[in-house]
C-alpha cells in the first residue's frame, strides 16, 4: 500500500492500442507453406535432424538445440519438408538466414505427444526439461531460452515469480488479449512456474491502462492463495525487467546484475501460457499470439497465428494493407526492427506486425544537441545519453562505456524526447555492436593464438619423433656389425 | 700478516660474489620489454600479412615506428585498438583492411594436403584425396594456402556478411 518505490524517466507515448485490443484472437489460416529460420532465439542455432523430403507431423521436432543456450524448433504442421537452407530472416539487414521450408498437406495432424499426468508431482528440473523440449523462449521479443531462466531455481533462491503483463509498447495488446481470453491458462502456467522455481509468490503485473486484463486476471487467481495481481502505472519503458521489478518490489537490479540477484524472475504472460500448454498438454511452441496494427492495416486485430507463417499472409487476413507502408515493423514502434519485406515469416519472439503510415513515422532532421539534458530526465536506467552519444559519434567507446552505455537497454526513451531529434539509440545500437565486433575479433585473436602454438607444439613433437626413430634405425645398423666384428 | 691477507682475500670473495649476484638477478635486458608485452598481444600465427617475417619482427618494428599499428590483419581493430593505446600514437580505425579468409573451390580440389600441411592455424581440414575445407572461425587470411596449392583454387575473400557478423551501422546525423 505504501510502495513508494517509482521508476525513473519514462516517456508516455500515444497507446494506439484501442483498435486492435476491442476484437477477440482470431485464428490464422493454414498458409500453403511455412518458412522456419533455425535461430529464433537467443543462443546457438539449432541443427536440423529430418532430411529434405522427409514427411513431418505437427509438432514434431525438426532442429534440435546444440547447447544448453538454444532452442529446439518443431513442425508447426503436417507436411513435407521441401527445403533445407537459406531463407530470408526477417531482420532489418535483409540477409538471409539458415532455415526449413515446411509445405503444408492442410490436415494439420498431430504427431503423439507426450502429456505429463500430474505435472506439479513431477520434478522441477524434468519440467524444465519439458519446456526446453518444447522450445519455448521469451516471447516477449528477448527470446531468451525459457527453460534456462527455470533452471536458475536450483541454483538461486526465487522469491518472487512476476509475470509481466505490463506490455508497455504502443500498438500491442497481444498480451492484453491473451489475459483477458486464457486467464485460467495464463494463472496455471504462473503456478507451474513457481512450482519448478520453488517461489514463495507470484506477483502479475499488468499497467493500468488495461482494466479487462486486469480484472480478467484477479477473477482467475481468486481461487488460488500466495497470487497477487498488481496494476502498475502505465508509462513506457515499464515491461523492461529491471523497471518492472523495481516497481513492484522497490528493489533495483543492480548494475552488469540479473534479476534472480534481488530473487526475482520475470517470464511474460506469452511466456506463461506457452509454458502451460508445454506443461499440461505437451504442445510445443509452435503457434503464437500477434498483434497486426498499424495505420496501414485495415483492420487491426490479435491473430493466433503458426510459427513460419508470411508476414504478408497475416496483413491479408487483417483486412490487407490500405496504402504502401511508410515503414513495416516487427515487435513495437519503439524497440521493434524494421522488415525488409512482407514474405519473411513470423518468429517465435514477434510481438506484433505494424505498418505504420505517413503521419505515424515523423521524419524529422536532427539537429545539434543543445544539451538541455531531456534525455538524461526521461532514461529509465538513470544514464546520461547525451555524454554517451557524444562519445559514440567519435568513436569513443571506452568513454561511452565509462558513461554507462553497458547498462542501457536500448529502449528509445532517449530519442522519444530529444527536441533536436537526435538519433540517441541509434548511436547506442551502433555502440553496442562495435563493442560485440571487438569482443568476437579479441576471441578469434585468442583462438588463433592457441591453434598456433598448438600447431608450433605438434611440428616440434614429430620433429623430435622423427630424430629419435632415425637415431634407432642408426644404432640398429651399427649394432649388428658391432656383434659381429671380433 | 696472515690476518690481513684472509681479510682481504675474504672481502674480495665478498665483493666479487656480491657483484656476481647482483649481475644476474639485476641485470637489464638488451630488449625492450614493451616488445615482449606487444608479442603477447599478437595472433603468434607468423603469417606475415604485417609484412615482416613473423609477429616477434613485427612486434619490434612496431615499438620502433616502423610499421602501423594497423599493420596485422588477423589482429583486427580490437589489436589494433590495444597497440595504439600501448604505444600511445593516435588509431585511424579506417587504416584497417577489412578481413579476408581463404575458400577452397570444391570442384577443383584434389585433395593433395598442401595447403593443409601451410597453414600456420591448422585451419584447413581435410584427407589425403578428399576436398578439403577451410574453417573460417580460424582462418586469418594470411594467403600461405594460395601459394601451396598447385590446382590454383583457393581464392581470399572478404567475409560475407551474415546474420552474426552484421552489426548497426552508425547514424549519419548531425
Amino acid at each position: 500500500m505504501f510502495n513508494l518505490a517509482h521508476i525513473r524517466g519514462g516517456i508516455h507515448p500515444a497507446a494506439h492500442k484501442d483498435r486492435s485490443a476491442a476484437l477477440g484472437i482470431a485464428a490464422q489460416p493454414l498458409p500453403p507453406r511455412l518458412y522456419l529460420p533455425l535461430r529464433q532465439h537467443a543462443g546457438a542455432e539449432a541443427l536440423p535432424l529430418v532430411r529434405e523430403g522427409a514427411r513431418v507431423l505437427k509438432g514434431q521436432l525438426l532442429a534440435g538445440s546444440p547447447t544448453e543456450l538454444s532452442a529446439p524448433i518443431h513442425a508447426p504442421s503436417s507436411g513435407r519438408i521441401i527445403a533445407i537452407g537459406p531463407i530470408e530472416a526477417p531482420h532489418p539487414s535483409g540477409l538471409q538466414a539458415n532455415g526449413m521450408v515446411l509445405e503444408c498437406d492442410g490436415e494439420d495432424r498431430w504427431v503423439d505427444l507426450d502429456v505429463p499426468a500430474d505435472p506439479f508431482a513431477e520434478d522441477p528440473l524434468r519440467l524444465a526439461n519439458r519446456v526446453a523440449e518444447a522450445g519455448v523462449v521469451g516471447l516477449g521479443g528477448a527470446i531468451f531460452p525459457a527453460a534456462v531462466k527455470l533452471r536458475q531455481g536450483a541454483k538461486h533462491e526465487i522469491k518472487t515469480v512476476l509475470v509481466n503483463g505490463s506490455e508497455c509498447e504502443p500498438y500491442l495488446s497481444c498480451d492484453d488479449r491473451l489475459m483477458r481470453e486464457r486467464a485460467e491458462a495464463v494463472v496455471d502456467g504462473a503456478r507451474l512456474i513457481q512450482h519448478i522455481l520453488r517461489a514463495y509468490s507470484i506477483v502479475i503485473a499488468i499497467e493500468d491502462n488495461k482494466p479487462a486484463a486486469l480484472a480478467a486476471m484477479r477473477a482467475a487467481s481468486e481461487p488460488y492463495g500466495a497470487i497477487e495481481v498488481v496494476a502498475v502505472p502505465a508509462l513506457y519503458p515499464m515491461g523492461s525487467a529491471k523497471q518492472l521489478i523495481c516497481q513492484v518490489t522497490g528493489r533495483e537490479v543492480p548494475a552488469g546484475g540479473r534479476s534472480t540477484d534481488v530473487g526475482v524472475l520475470v517470464h511474460n504472460a506469452g511466456t506463461v501460457y506457452a509454458i502451460q500448454q508445454a506443461l499440461r498438454h505437451g504442445r510445443p511452441l509452435i503457434s503464437r499470439v500477434v498483434t497486426v496494427a498499424g495505420g496501414c492495416v485495415g483492420n487491426p486485430r490479435n491473430v493466433e497465428t503458426l510459427i513460419g507463417t508470411p508476414v504478408q499472409a497475416l496483413f491479408d487476413s487483417c483486412g490487407g494493407l490500405l496504402r504502401e507502408p511508410r515503414q513495416l515493423l516487427l515487435g513495437g514502434p519503439m524497440m521493434g526492427v524494421v522488415l525488409p519485406s512482407t514474405r519473411v515469416p513470423v518468429i517465435k519472439g514477434a510481438t506484433g506486425l505494424l505498418a505504420l503510415d505517413r503521419h505515424e513515422v515523423p521524419q524529422r532532421e536532427s539537429a545539434p544537441c543543445i544539451r538541455c539534458s531531456r534525455c538524461v530526465d526521461a532514461c529509465p536506467m538513470g544514464l546520461a545519453p547525451l555524454e554517451m552519444a557524444a562519445r559514440t559519434r567519435v568513436d569513443d567507446l571506452d568513454g561511452a562505456s565509462e558513461y554507462g552505455l553497458r547498462d542501457c537497454i536500448l529502449c528509445g526513451c532517449c530519442s522519444y524526447v530529444c527536441p533536436s531529434h537526435i538519433p540517441l539509440v541509434q548511436y547506442f545500437q551502433y555502440a553496442v555492436g562495435q563493442q560485440d565486433e571487438r569482443r568476437s575479433a579479441a576471441r578469434k585473436n585468442d583462438y588463433i593464438k592457441r591453434l598456433s602454438e598448438a600447431r608450433a607444439a605438434r611440428l616440434a613433437e614429430e620433429e623430435a619423433a622423427r630424430a629419435a626413430a632415425k637415431a634407432a634405425k642408426k644404432r640398429k645398423a651399427t649394432a649388428p656389425a658391432g656383434e659381429v666384428s671380433p | 700478516m696472515l690476518g690481513a691477507i684472509l681479510v682481504l682475500a675474504l672481502m674480495g670473495l665478498l665483493l666479487g660474489g656480491g657483484l656476481g649476484l647482483a649481475a644476474r638477478y639485476l641485470a637489464v635486458s638488451e630488449e625492450n620489454p614493451l616488445i615482449k608485452e606487444i608479442e603477447a598481444l599478437m595472433p603468434g600465427s607468423q603469417c606475415g600479412q604485417c609484412g615482416y617475417p613473423g609477429c616477434s619482427a613485427a612486434a619490434s618494428a612496431l615499438v620502433e615506428g616502423r610499421a602501423a599499428v594497423t599493420c596485422c590483419p588477423p589482429g583486427g581493430v580490437a589489436l589494433a585498438e590495444r597497440l595504439a593505446e600501448l604505444l600511445g600514437v593516435p588509431l585511424d580505425a579506417g587504416a584497417i583492411a577489412a578481413p579476408v579468409l581463404a575458400r577452397i573451390e570444391a570442384a577443383e580440389c584434389t585433395g593433395c594436403m598442401r595447403c593443409y600441411r601451410a597453414c600456420p592455424t591448422d585451419a584447413i581440414v581435410g584427407a589425403s584425396g578428399q576436398i578439403h575445407c577451410v574453417l573460417s572461425n580460424a582462418c586469418t587470411g594470411c594467403g600461405k594456402c594460395l601459394e601451396a596449392c598447385p590446382e590454383d583454387c583457393i581464392a581470399l575473400a572478404p567475409q560475407a556478411p551474415t546474420l552474426d557478423h552484421w552489426r548497426w551501422a552508425k547514424p549519419q546525423a548531425a
